[in-house]
């Protein structure tokens, strides 16, 4: 969603055509009191907008919200469900683990980029890591070949996993937030560059570089996770929450000041805004979404070791978000999809010594010809047919 | 777009009938598909191109025929990560539906195929370089081959030579992961046997860069180190070491006396002289199998095609690995029914004639064959070079231990301070 987007989606919501600019100056200057009655370090800092701009409004529930979203369905999004619902039937159990499965989970680690990225402007390289964290955890709570692991309940290692990845995520936040563009690049790929040489050489907790073998999916109600079929439903479902979550978080208050620091975060700060605590919570929230990416993909794989959080994995991620594009969600699932399907076909295609060509020419004609990834070239086709 | 479709069209009809054709080729049951997993990216690419000759060479020593029936080979890449290395066979296994699938490489992605190979019974698993003692000990597959020895039994013979040059008491220094504790098990458990004492073990990062606290820990009173480090990781240490004025003799590990530390310039380049190491190939070995595999590897890879001057350690396992899998089709007679039952029962029984020895299998699928101890020695012209010392012939896995009472290699097994 571009700046020029969100202005418009939240007039909309608000119901006044006056532009955000415009309120913002008017919620500031006129009172300056709900300025102050805003909690300081809460970070979600409803007092502006919730004193200002929601006057007349129903306030943003989540209920409410599906119900606008269902109102707003159209039939393009029942099409995609249906296709998602209908994909292991028209494919087979390769493609539905494979390529379906696992376009899904690395899907949710690049949509916390996207989401990052997109909506505060912070490119965070720790996005791996951040899943690794989750990923390390159930392994070491949970069950696996390893004798280090702890062989806890699979929902309480689940649980102190997306924990851990919204701690350590909220950590990666605080650390770089007060840098911008390139620095805060450097900073988050030093951290994920460090968690990875300490997953290498700990052995008393990260079990060094053989990591953690057979930590399967669990079975829950006689159902096994591990057998495509149930597992890709279990990704489908995670990614739909998330994107929902997602799509919901960036019309809240706390998503629109976001937006608004990622925009001027000087004018948000004149405005009364923490923009500190705004980014930290929102490095915190795609801590969840990584976190949750770092679990399906370790009950993908049925292993951890630090090669599935090495440099090339940091980089991937953004190679991910960067293919499918940043201004949508949606762009995270795609360029997840195009990613796996390169990974895993290119090899059919040209000399099997050197097809990793293929995918470097494909991300480059694609970033060449379309800043905005996949995305871009979409509505740039669409501009071309209402023309 | 209306231009467009005709040609779309004629893409259409014309997959379909490529399609049809496969199909019906298939189900002729000419082609027998095997799947080739080799590292041809990260840090094992150039080992993993040539395990990669190895395996070709197999096929082509063959003709491309097996029992009558033709060898389709379908290569796929990992990185030397598990997770790859699984995706990869995966691939191979459920969209190209091999029916046999030789690799992966390395040790930790081994113990994963396997892990895997136990959901996909309708597939044959033949490892292809990998060496980790886990993969046929713990847990292992019923449909999972292994016709090559690994890190353990490599070393065995070691120690013997080491107690006869009159070395008592010894230093490991060796990397911090699997592979290397399983060399200073093969090494140990002979050593420590026949009286020898190790007071100190030394592991350090791999590709670590300065040496300088593990030589300040080498106390005065061993007689030698052993030295379980690869490539550059062992000149870098052997370069520290003599800046440090050490002069003990070295014991290396399968990987560590490679061409670059016999090609080193330094000063004690004349104590490298004497250096023992074990491995499961030797350069110099005059076996009249390992002479011809060694000329057919020259004559089909020349170095001006991106072969090497000599096969190396993963063109020889491969080799070893798929040449297991076309005799074992050729003594089923080219028979796959009933989940591959005849061919896995001919090769659990095979007697692998390999370039070093006959290799055979034991109860867990896993290679027994030969190991050599090698020693550095000064040709007319000044150059250093590998001489074998000795030959060790049907080493088992558990390296002469009862089941009960024998461990995994670690950090910690075994000791004999």
């Amino acid at each position: 969603m571009s700046a020029a987007h969100w202005r418009r989606a939240m007039n909309r919501g608000a119901g006044q055509a006056q532009p955000l600019r415009d309120r913002f100056v008017a919620a500031a200057s006129a009172s300056s009191s709900v300025l102050q009655d805003r909690s300081p370090p809460g970070g979600r800092g409803p007092g502006a907008f919730g004193g200002a701009t929601t006057v007349g409004q129903p306030s943003f529930g989540f209920w409410q919200a599906l119900m606008r979203a269902l109102g707003m369905l159209r039939l393009r999004h029942l099409a995609a469900l249906l296709l998602l619902l209908a994909f292991p039937w028209i494919g087979n159990d390769f493609l539905t683990y494979q390529i379906g499965a696992q376009a899904l989970a690395l899907g949710l680690i690049t949509l916390s980029l996207t989401f990052l990225g997109g909506y505060g402007g912070m490119i965070s390289l720790a996005q791996m890591s951040i899943a690794g964290v989750a990923g390390y955890t159930v392994a070491i709570l949970g069950a696996s070949g390893a004798e280090i692991s702890l062989g806890w309940p699979w929902w309480a290692a689940v649980a102190f996993g997306l924990g851990f990845a919204v701690l350590s995520a909220s950590f990666v936040g605080w650390l770089s937030v007060r840098t911008e563009g390139i620095y805060t690049i450097m900073i988050t790929l030093a951290f994920g560059v460090a968690f990875y040489y300490l997953a290498l050489q700990n052995y008393s907790l990260f079990n060094g570089f053989q990591g953690f073998q057979r930590v399967h999916a669990p079975e829950v109600f006689g159902v096994s996770f591990r057998k495509p079929l149930p597992f890709y439903f279990l990704c489908l479902a995670c990614a739909l929450a998330a994107y929902l979550l997602v799509k919901w978080t960036i019309r809240t208050p706390f998503g629109i000041a976001l937006q608004g620091v990622r925009d001027n975060p000087r004018r948000m700060a004149a405005l009364g805004f923490d923009v500190t605590a705004h980014r930290v919570a929102a490095y915190g929230l795609a801590g969840l979404l990584a976190g949750l990416g770092g679990v399906l993909l370790v009950w993908y794989n049925g292993l951890i070791t630090p090669g599935s959080i090495n440099t090339g994995w940091l980089i991937n991620v953004l190679v991910m978000a960067v293919l499918g594009g940043m201004s949508h969600p949606l762009g995270a699932f795609l360029g997840a999809l195009v990613f796996v399907l390169l990974q895993t076909f290119a090899i059919d295609l040209f000399d099997r010594e050197r097809f990793n060509l293929v995918i470097g020419a494909v991300f480059l004609l694609i970033v060449l010809f379309s800043p905005d990834g996949l995305l871009g070239l979409w509505s740039g086709l669409r501009k071309r047919m209402t023309k | 777009m209306k231009t467009d479709k005709p040609r779309f069209v004629r893409t259409v009809v014309s997959g379909a009938v490529a399609l049809l054709l496969a199909g019906a080729a298939y189900a002729q049951g000419q082609a027998v598909k095997i799947g080739l997993l080799a590292t041809l990216e990260g840090p094992f690419a150039a080992g993993g191109a040539d395990g990669m000759r190895g395996a070709e060479l197999a096929v082509k020593q063959r003709g491309g025929t097996v029992a009558g029936r033709k060898v389709e080979i379908i290569k796929a890449s990992s990185n030397a990560n598990p997770d790859v290395a699984v995706n990869a066979a995966r691939k191979l296994v459920e969209q190209d539906k091999v029916d046999i699938l030789v690799g992966p490489l390395s040790g930790s992605e081994g113990i994963a195929v396997k892990d895997y190979s136990r959901g996909q019974p309708q597939t044959t698993f033949i490892n292809g370089g990998s060496g980790a003692q886990a993969t046929t000990l713990v847990n292992p597959s019923p449909n999972f081959f292994r016709f090559n020895t690994e890190g353990a039994q490599w070393m065995v013979g070691l120690g013997k030579a080491a107690i006869s040059k009159g070395y008592k008491r010894v230093m490991v220094i060796a990397e911090d992961y699997a592979f290397p504790y399983s060399q200073v098990q093969g090494f140990m458990s002979e050593f420590c046997r026949l009286g020898g004492k190790v007071p100190i073990k030394a592991w350090v990062p791999l590709g670590g860069k300065d040496y300088a606290s593990t030589i300040a820990r080498i106390p005065k009173d061993v007689d030698a180190l052993l030295v379980v480090l690869g490539g550059a990781d062992a000149v870098n240490f052997l370069n520290q070491y003599e800046a440090a004025g050490g002069d003990k003799p070295i014991l290396g590990g399968s990987i560590t006396v490679s061409q670059d530390v016999l090609n080193y310039k330094g000063k004690r380049r004349e104590s490298l002289v004497g250096t023992l190491s074990a491995g499961p190939l030797a350069d110099a070995f005059d076996g009249a199998d390992w002479k011809a595999f060694v000329e057919d590897y020259r004559k089909n890879y020349p170095v001006s095609a991106g072969g090497y001057p000599s096969p190396s350690l993963f063109a020889f396992v491969y080799y070893t690995n798929m040449k297991a899998a076309l005799d074992g089709l050729e003594a089923a007679g080219g028979d796959l029914s009933n989940n591959h039952q005849k061919y896995r029962a001919a090769l659990s029984k095979l007697e692998l004639k390999t370039p070093t020895g006959i290799v055979r299998l034991d109860a867990n699928r896993q290679a027994i064959g030969t190991t050599f101890v090698t020693e550095v020695v000064k040709d007319a012209s000044g150059n250093l070079l590998n001489k074998v010392h000795s030959k060790v012939d049907g080493v088992e896995q558990l390296l002469g231990m009862k089941k009960e009472e024998f461990q995994i290699g670690s950090r910690d097994v075994p000791a004999c301070p």
